[in-house]
């Protein structure tokens, strides 16, 4: 491929460019990808100095105990931001299917690299929209609890067990969404090659996208060639 | 306190051993508040701004004597008045002064992230290190009494401190000082506590007060602050005294168990997907398939085996 081409902004997910290119996202995806993930790793920084004395240290990588504390709710009120406008523009790609709930009973076989024996998946696999409705439901919690947090002083003495639950929710809400991130990372950085490029450039080759995600390819580029299409959707 | 490192251990050219050796010195320091001969005056609130360097503010009537309805970041000492009705139908005013606790087992200080903003001192007092403190508000998740407040504007925390720069020097806190009718000591917890108990008994013994008693709540290790009240069965009367005041279990296991659990998910987590890497390695696309033939011929190979071709 031609290193100066690059995706046009108006393109939609799905085009089809000469030489096997696809566009797998656009840039307003991508943009707010990356938004959710500053916002997001901001938070995960300042978060694990306040979860812990060891890990306190991190707060200086950011100016400090006090600045950690007082960005950590805006940015977190970014996230949320970025969460609702991932949602918007995915809820309907995040939907699971027939197909996903087929791949996930051989998901087996995706972590032991087997993929050959996966049935065919959209344009997310059901482990990327597990992801996708882990930090969505993950972000509510959070800001639920995190406001908690934020006006601890606003709750009412009578009502203080709102303070403690408030706590607890933020805590098992954030190793929920660190556990999804863990694996959200290394799988697109490590392990699934060529994701990560599609996630900055915006572009996937033809084969990759057949590889992992057959039905989207199949969708946007109009190929029949498979001969058993009994199994979809 | 102070003195206590100029105690003497051994003197040259002196017959006999030194005066105090290995006397055991009863450092932890304690407030009594006789809450049965408080007359509501306030003049300890007006001693606590002074010393503390604050201006009297704009308060809220709250339909009662009381100053404000709760102690401020500003107002750390505030006497709660509380109506009574006595089992006889009679009514009376019972009055507390309400300010932070000094618990031995502080939650402010078990809930607290940042490194250094409160300490337990060997005497007991529980201060705030406000250059240390972040203003995040877990204190006020973990005090029993609801005592930290945030002063918004250097977004820090603060509370009654029993007075650590006068006490450190000797002297007693400043509403110690300024109590007209001496409803409040200082000295040694063994001290108050003996002083307590005497006065709990003469109000039993000669007054028919029968349910008086001292107030030094077990569920915290006892506190640095106790009170002598009327009646010692129901502490909620005095302005919502807490009856069974203790580190909220939530906030316990938040700060105990729960830590470690996460720490080792979290650990588990990039330790699990580190092996994953090492075991299985990154699912790559043979560079010499194309979209039409070969893949399909492979169907059924593991994809490493695909990987390995020249």
């Amino acid at each position: 491929m031609s290193a100066s081409r690059v995706i046009s902004p108006r393109e939609p997910a799905g085009t089809v460019h000469r030489g096997g290119i696809l566009v797998r996202y656009t840039l307003i995806e991508r943009l707010h990808h990356w938004l959710g993930a500053i916002f997001y790793i901001y938070c995960l920084i300042t978060g694990l100095a306040f979860w812990s004395p060891y890990m306190y240290w991190l707060s200086t990588l950011v100016g400090g105990g006090p600045t950690a504390r007082f960005w950590h709710p805006w940015f977190g009120l970014g996230f949320t931001f970025s969460m609702i406008w991932m949602y918007v523009m995915w809820k309907r790609d995040m939907q699971i299917t027939e197909a996903d709930r087929r791949w996930s009973k051989a998901m087996e076989y995706y972590i032991k690299n087997e993929d050959e024996k996966l049935p065919p998946v959209g344009r997310f696999n059901y482990g990327q929209k597990l992801f996708f409705w882990l930090m969505f439901f993950g972000v509510f919690f959070l800001l639920i609890s995190g406001l908690g947090l934020w006006f601890v002083e606003d709750i009412p003495w009578s009502l203080r067990w709102l303070r403690y639950l408030s706590v607890t929710v933020h805590v098992i809400a954030a190793l929920a969404t660190i556990g999804g991130f863990i694996i959200h990372v290394y799988m697109g950085t490590a392990m699934v090659r060529g994701g990560f490029a599609s996630i900055i450039r915006g572009e996937v080759t033809a084969l990759w996208a057949k590889t992992h995600h057959r039905l989207w390819y199949e969708q946007v580029t109009g190929d029949r060639s498979r001969d058993d299409r009994s199994l979809d959707r | 306190m102070s003195q206590a490192t100029l105690a003497i251990k051994r003197i040259s050219g002196h017959a006999g051993v030194a005066p105090g050796e290995d006397v055991e010195r009863d450092e932890i320091v304690c407030k009594l508040i006789d809450t049965t001969t408080c007359i509501g005056c306030k003049a300890c609130e007006v001693a606590c701004l002074e010393w503390n360097g604050y201006t009297f503010t704009e308060t809220v009537f709250d339909n009662s004597y009381q100053t404000m309805p709760e102690t401020a970041w500003n107002y750390w000492n505030l006497i709660k008045f509380n109506e009574h009705e006595r089992a006889d139908g009679s009514i009376t005013l019972l009055m507390r002064k309400d300010q932070c606790m000094h618990c031995a087992d502080p939650g402010c200080l078990m809930a607290c992230p940042a490194d250094g903003a409160i300490v337990q001192y060997t005497n007991g007092i529980v201060d705030f290190q406000q250059q240390n403190c972040i203003g995040c508000g877990y204190c006020v998740s973990g005090c029993p009494f609801d005592i930290p407040k945030f002063n918004p504007t250097t977004k820090k925390m603060f509370k009654c401190t029993l007075c650590v720069d006068r006490v450190a020097e000797g002297l007693e806190p400043a509403c110690i000082k300024s109590c007209p009718t001496g409803c409040l000591h200082f000295g040694t917890k063994e001290d108050m506590k003996d002083l307590a108990e005497t006065r709990a008994k003469q109000l039993r013994d000669n007054y028919g007060i029968e349910k008086a008693g001292v107030y030094d709540p077990a569920g915290v290790n006892g506190t640095g602050v106790i009170y002598v009240l009327h009646d010692v069965t129901n502490p909620e009367a005095y302005g919502g005294l807490p009856s069974n005041p203790h580190i909220p279990w939530l906030v316990r296991i938040w700060k105990g168990p729960a830590k470690w659990i996460g720490n080792l998910a979290m650990l588990g987590g990039i330790v699990g997907v580190t092996m994953h890497y090492l075991r299985f390695g990154p699912k790559q696309i043979d560079p010499d398939e194309d979209l039409e033939g070969k893949a399909a011929q492979d169907e059924g190979k593991p994809a490493q085996d695909r990987g390995d071709r020249p």
